[in-house]
């Protein structure tokens, strides 16, 4: 990080993937070429010069250092204007802000992953951290929901995944036509299909608000304690220091209290339509 | 190899029921083994059945003028299939199609409407369980019609 924290370094891209139709992953090295810690939950400010700059959580895996991933889906003018960058050009990135995903609360637990669309991107790290570690956990399922089979992202890593955790990779899709032979539905379907109890099992689920709000509605009648129901969240975020305000959730700021919340602290709001 | 008795009363949507409610069920059923692209049902066609699905994997389709099928919803393991064989006119909505090769239990809707029509505790037990998947699965459609995975944010 530098040392003005609202400064951006520069970061020289080394390969740009397209994940989805509107979603691409870049692995960026910095021009000094620094090693960079983050932990899985973490996200960086990715600055498009001339445009503006917004919040995009690590994609990557936390053990490699010496560059790190980004996953973009444009839906707005800046996220537009990064993913039309290419190979060779600098990315401007502040961070890591944040903070992680739980994992010494996870150890020896089953986990459920729930991940929708982009939703993905910031469970990735977590995932690849599980796989480093597998013994320290328990049963693993990954639930995984997209619009249709052309959303999904990191497919082949699915798969791969899919063997690594005995099967327990399941992917649906809302609209697909005869082309597709995967589960057509909501994610939400797909937990009735896990394979172990759910009650002291812990959710970890980062996707749209809606898809949260109903993938907890779910868990919680499958008796899993508020306390275990991790998510990420999102929201527009500016300074990403705790200072401007713009990514306040009630008392708490997604930059430095956040993005990964326990459900039980944001529970009293997290249906309000005020906030 | 277990009884279509044993397996209706250690099934989820079944399990309550009281045992001559489930001898009478197992009267009224078979197994029936589908491979990959055989139809259950078929749209417009009669509902004599619904299924029990125990392996396997179906998919709700509907065909649109011209086109490929539009597959609505899949349906696995465990999961009930068919609820026409309950209403007027008593006809499949939609293509139901095995995707997988499927083991069901198809059981008799007719048989089962005749004697709802006689013992009306029996309906009304089927009645509200048939309802709560019709719940289940309505919710389901309009969570599949909000388009959620649409950003609302914007970056």
């Amino acid at each position: 990080m530098s040392v003005n924290i609202l400064q951006p370094e520069m970061y020289r891209i080394m390969s740009k993937k397209r994940e989805a139709e509107n979603s691409f992953t870049f692995e960026l090295q910095s021009l000094e070429q620094k090693p960079v810690k983050f932990s899985p939950g973490q996200f960086n400010m990715l600055y498009a010069f001339g445009i503006g700059e917004v919040p995009i959580s690590f994609s990557g895996d936390p053990t490699i250092q010496n560059s790190i991933v980004h996953t973009i889906k444009a839906v707005g003018k800046v996220t537009q204007a990064l993913s039309r960058m290419e190979e060779g050009e600098l990315m401007g990135v502040r961070g890591p802000f944040g903070n992680s995903w739980p994992i010494t609360k996870l150890r020896n637990k089953d986990l459920i992953i729930i991940a929708g669309g982009i939703g993905l991107a910031p469970l990735r790290p977590l995932i690849y951290y599980l796989l480093h570690h597998r013994k320290e956990f328990g049963k693993i399922s990954i639930l995984y929901g997209a619009r249709d089979p052309l959303d999904l992202i990191f497919y082949d890593e699915l798969e791969t995944w899919s063997k690594e955790f005995d099967d327990q990779v399941m992917i649906t899709v809302d609209f697909a036509d005869e082309s597709w032979s995967g589960h057509v539905g909501v994610v939400t379907n797909l937990i009735s299909e896990i394979p172990f109890s759910l009650k002291d099992s812990v959710a970890l689920l980062c996707g749209p608000e809606l898809m949260l709000r109903f993938t907890i509605r779910e868990l919680l009648q499958k008796n899993i304690a508020m306390k275990d129901i991790y998510l990420s969240m999102e929201r527009n975020m500016k300074c990403a220091i705790g200072h401007c305000g713009r990514c306040q959730y009630v008392q708490n700021f997604l930059c430095k209290d956040g993005p990964v919340f326990s459900y039980s602290r944001v529970e009293p709001f997290f249906n309000k339509k005020e906030v | 190899m277990k009884t279509l008795e044993e397996i209706l009363s250690h099934h989820p949507f079944f399990k309550d029921l009281k045992s001559d409610y489930i001898s009478f069920l197992a009267g009224c059923g078979i197994n029936k083994v589908f491979q990959p692209g055989e139809l259950l049902g078929h749209e417009g066609e009669k509902a004599d059945y619904f299924y029990i699905i125990r392996e396997g994997k179906i998919a709700i389709q509907i065909f649109p003028p011209g086109g490929n099928a539009i597959t609505v919803q899949t349906i696995g393991k465990n999961d009930i299939v068919g609820w026409s064989w309950l209403f007027p006119p008593y006809q499949w909505h939609f293509d139901i199609k095995a995707i997988e090769t499927t083991q069901t239990i198809a059981l008799d809707g007719q048989c089962l409407r005749n004697k709802c029509e006689e013992d009306h505790d029996l309906g009304y037990i089927l009645m509200k369980k048939f309802s709560q998947i019709m719940v289940r699965r309505l919710h389901a459609t309009r969570m599949q019609m909000l388009d959620i995975y649409k950003e609302t944010v914007d970056r």
